[in-house]
């Protein structure tokens, strides 16, 4: 029988798959930003989840907004990569040091 | 049952493998590509927790829109993506270590946890018996009602992206022949012709 933690175990994976993803890829940022919807993707699942086993569908509406956040991080982000690309020719991430920080 | 059960094994193995290869995968458009069979198999797994319009959403809003342009994105750069792999194998011992122990933490905390006996009776909004109501319309009564100003607000961030997507990538490029759509308008017969009196026999 398929129960809550076996949903909550293929999230944990998926979510630290993705903290690995932004790991291993640190200079590429398209993949970076894969990652963190991939990790998006593991708390939609555990909301999700939580609402199929507690019988509340408060976690559905929530991962309508988490889903409305994402896409619109998404756009953000490429836009501002394109942006850069643009100005510097590169992507990678060592190479955005303009402001020192 | 044993169907849901071997549905759920399906696409709990699918979502975790494609998962890994995209954060592996030396192109990132095969990235993209596994990103998609994630987001597919996560819908997947929605739909055998009831949660159809949740799944239907995941494809059309991942799939339809943000697969698509990370994909756009991926192939519009121009970059050299075999350069940017280079020194991945340094970060991978460190990173495989983070997430064991993370993943480690992450059991501890499930093995502990459990459900309070006051959960059920501080539910929010009680899914009502399947069979009763869609799981769209449910949702959508909700939404509509309880949560509008969120709603609301979701919309309003998403116009804001879009606004601001936009701006950031319009650019005016000088040196290109556009049309002026005024200039052409504002013209009129006395500047636009011109007429010469070529006498036979010579040029202009």
């Amino acid at each position: 029988m398929i129960g809550l933690s076996h949903y909550l175990t293929v999230a944990a994976i998926l979510f630290v798959t993705g903290i690995l993803g932004i790991f291993i890829n640190r200079k590429n940022v398209i993949v970076i930003l894969m990652s963190i919807e991939l990790m998006l993707l593991a708390v939609n699942i555990n909301l999700v989840a939580f609402s199929a086993h507690l019988g509340d569908l408060v976690g559905q509406v929530f991962t309508l907004f988490v889903l409305t956040v994402a896409a619109a991080e998404a756009a953000i982000g490429l836009a501002i990569l394109v942006c850069f690309f643009r100005n510097s020719g590169t992507i990678a991430v060592e190479d955005i040091n303009v402001m020192k920080g | 049952m044993a169907f849901s059960v071997l549905a759920f094994y399906f696409f709990a193995v699918t979502a975790v493998t494609s998962g890994l290869l995209v954060v592996v995968a030396r192109n990132p458009v095969h990235s993209v590509l596994w990103l998609i069979l994630a987001f597919f198999s996560a819908a997947g797994l929605f739909v055998l927790l009831g949660a159809e319009f949740v799944a239907m959403l995941m494809l059309i809003v991942y799939v339809g829109a943000v697969a698509v342009l990370f994909l756009f994105v991926v192939m519009m750069l121009d970059v050299d993506f075999a350069k940017l792999k280079v020194g991945m194998a340094a970060y991978l011992p460190v990173g495989l270590l983070i997430g064991v122990v993370l993943l480690v933490q992450l059991g501890f905390a499930f093995d502990a946890w459990e459900t309070s006996e006051l959960a059920m009776s501080q539910r929010a909004a009680i899914t009502p018996p399947a069979g009763a109501v869609e799981n769209t319309a449910a949702l959508g009564m909700l939404i509509y009602t309880k949560y509008v100003f969120l709603f609301q607000s979701a919309g309003l961030i998403l116009l804001v992206a879009m606004i601001g997507a936009i701006v950031l990538t319009l650019r005016k490029r000088v040196g290109v022949k556009r049309q002026d759509v005024l200039a052409q308008m504002g013209r009129d017969p006395s500047t636009a012709i011109e007429l010469k009196d070529i006498k036979p026999g010579q040029g202009i």
